[in-house]
């Protein structure tokens, strides 16, 4: 490599690196897949893959919520708990008031928004260090749930077609061989919308600017905190979907669910190729990486492993694909 | 490069596990997956044991999983929805949320699995049959000792853990109405729910004791209240008597030493064998009733010890 060249390879450095991880963290998948599917003829069966995507979905929308705000050096450790208070607002929504179906899922929405907005405006302007920050909010919303449902799950059998969003079937609809439930399609949609903003916004530059350098951000005018406390409140809102899937899963708001679905959700994100450190990620990583533990989980399963040691084989599973990203950058 | 070495790491891992399973498909006997409510728990392990005994009789292999907290329904779920992609001859099932089950269970009806339910029922007519406790008796017999350890009349109250679950319902309907039937000198005064917490529910138990001097004993109806109004006792250094249920080394330890007098224990070991020897008859065709009661005991310093009761109890 010459030295003309290199100024112009480091500048898309992390779109290279990022892309090369993609394959990494992609080839791991399909080692998986495949494997499974050799030691069981279950594995490689419509229902099941469906099954594995449906399992798929909450901790994806969680996960790509969390890349986001892991990209800007921050961390959100109230995802879980949040989706379980989104879920619980339309609960409130539907059942309680009965109103009707948009308005429950667009109150879902805007609760997260506005418990990012909360969480992003402690972070930027109060100067609470994000774990702190979000760890307070994961029990600030725990309890919440429970003070407003009561402590009981809440139903929604008034509301037919609820448990539709997520377990019913558009695609199947059109072509009955592959029924992919809706939940699945919801989980792309925002894959794709949140890659969009990623890419394509200012918002998106902004929230890779922040992870990289946040200093050189704030010293070249731009107000740094609006951008910080947008990324935040722009997570909620898609945690806010994932409490709509969650709650139209199950038909019913579980107040109590939640604690540590955020450790998963960014376990999907470091397997995905995301730093913790910020400055780099992706969403389709995230997306692959939230495959990846689903398709661990499931095939386990399949091969009736112990759960003991899914746990562990789960747990190596994740050291082994940071070793290996962790590997990657001291080769390039 | 990497990538290969990657690929063929997890390649041979599974391949690994693969094989340790190759064994299990090459005998010829029932496959039963069994999704619990909990794992890590000594009652569910107790469940396991009861299921991996009766696999054994029965030759039948059977895996056992649930989820980490009694609140993760949709983690139920994918234990489930896997369970069946496994194709197994018959499912054993403890519905957290029955509602929430209903579709997968009619998946396995489709598919012609038999599904046996177990500890609690499922709002539905698919499983063939439930291997539950009796939880209203249990606590009519825990109402029995009341009445005779307190020499029959006097005040007692009722700490339980939730008024929504179907066995704090069954426990405390068992216990109330049993003292009404029966014992005519004996008043329940107070029926308080602490949510199966043994702080919440020492708290709860001195507020009893303190509001009611002359009461003379507490059923404690699940493991965490008994504890917690044993603890309450103690903190006050009162004398009533008191009833726990389920075991554990701490309710065991309290009963060993005096401060709890007693306690209803499940059969979590029957519970998980019943199970998987119904599973078993429904694969041979036979009929199954719809509630298998698989009993219940009442232990003491006294009889702890007997093999028949030692048999029930877990740390």
């Amino acid at each position: 490599m010459t030295d003309t060249a290199a100024p112009a390879a480091q500048k898309s450095g992390p779109r290279i690196s990022g892309a090369f991880h993609r394959l990494l963290a992609f080839s791991g998948l399909i080692a998986l897949v495949v494997a499974f599917s050799l030691a069981s003829p279950n594995f490689m069966q419509t229902q099941n893959i469906l099954a594995i995507l449906q399992a798929t979905s909450v901790n994806g929308v969680l996960a790509i919520a969390a890349t986001l705000v892991i990209i800007t050096g921050g961390i959100d450790l109230s995802v879980g708990t949040l989706m379980t208070f989104c879920a619980v607002i339309a609960g409130v929504i539907l059942t309680y008031l009965g109103l009707p179906m948009p308005l429950g899922i667009i109150g879902a929405i805007l609760a997260g928004a506005a418990s990012g907005l909360i969480s992003g405006t402690v972070i930027a302007k109060l100067k609470v260090p994000p774990f702190i920050a979000t760890l307070g909010m994961m029990l600030i919303l725990k309890g919440l749930s429970l003070v407003i449902s009561g402590t009981r799950p809440i139903y929604f059998n008034d509301t037919p077609g609820f448990n539709q969003i997520a377990l019913g079937s558009v695609v199947g609809q059109i072509i009955p061989a592959v029924p992919v439930p809706n939940g699945v399609m919801i989980l792309f949609a925002v894959a794709l919308i949140a890659s969009f903003i990623l890419g394509k916004t200012a918002l998106g530059r902004y929230t890779f600017a922040l992870g990289s350098n946040e200093e050189a951000v704030r010293l070249s005018g731009v107000n740094v905190d609006r951008w910080k406390i947008g990324v935040y409140a722009l997570a909620g809102g898609i945690v806010g979907v994932a409490g709509v899937l969650i709650a139209s899963r199950l038909n019913s708001a579980q107040p109590a669910l939640g604690q540590g679905y955020e450790l998963d959700a960014i376990a999907a994100v470091v397997i995905g190729g995301t730093s913790l450190s910020g400055g780099r990620g992706t969403v389709l990583g995230t997306l692959i990486g939230a495959l990846i533990i689903s398709v661990l989980a499931n095939g386990l399963r399949i091969l009736s492993v112990a759960q003991e040691w899914q746990t562990v084989v789960t747990g190596c599973i994740i050291i082994l694909a940071v070793y290996a990203d962790i590997l990657r950058r001291r080769t390039l | 490069m990497l990538n290969r070495r990657t690929l063929l790491g997890a390649l041979s891992a599974v391949a690994m596990l693969a094989a340790s399973n190759g064994a299990a498909f090459a005998q010829d006997s029932y496959d039963i997956a069994l999704i619990s409510k909990g794992f890590q728990h000594q009652f569910w392990q107790a469940v396991k044991a009861g299921a991996d005994k009766a696999a054994a009789e029965f030759g039948a292999t059977v895996t056992f999983e649930g989820p980490e907290s009694e609140s993760q329904v949709d983690r139920q779920m994918d234990m489930l929805a896997a369970a069946l992609s496994r194709n197994p001859d018959a499912i054993g099932f403890a519905a957290l949320d029955s509602q929430a089950a209903v579709p997968l269970l009619q998946q396995a009806k489709d598919a012609g699995i038999p599904i046996i339910a177990f500890d609690s029922g499922v709002d539905s007519d698919i499983p063939l049959s439930t291997a539950t406790t009796d939880n209203v008796a249990a606590a009519a017999l825990a109402a029995d000792k009341m009445a005779e350890l307190i020499g029959g009349e006097g005040k007692v109250a009722v700490v339980a853990h939730d008024q929504t679950s179907r066995t704090g319902i069954d426990r405390v309907d068992g216990f109330v109405n049993r003292i009404k039937e029966a014992y005519p000198n004996i008043e329940v005064v107070s029926v308080q729910y602490g949510g199966g917490d043994q702080l919440q529910s020492t708290e709860i138990t001195k507020s009893i004791l303190l509001a009611n001097p002359d009461l003379k004993g507490i059923f404690g109806a699940n493991e965490g209240s008994a504890i917690g109004v044993a603890n309450g006792k103690q903190e006050l250094g009162s004398q009533i008597v008191v009833i726990g249920f389920d075991s554990g080394a701490a309710q065991k330890g309290m009963i060993t030493s005096g401060v709890m007098n007693g306690a209803i224990t499940q059969n979590p070991v029957g519970i998980g064998y019943e199970t998987v020897k119904a599973a078993i008859g429904a694969l041979k065709g036979e009929t199954l009733p719809p509630i298998i009661d698989t009993g219940f005991y009442y232990y003491d310093a006294s009889n702890m010890n007997d093999p028949e009761i030692a048999a029930v109890l877990y740390d």
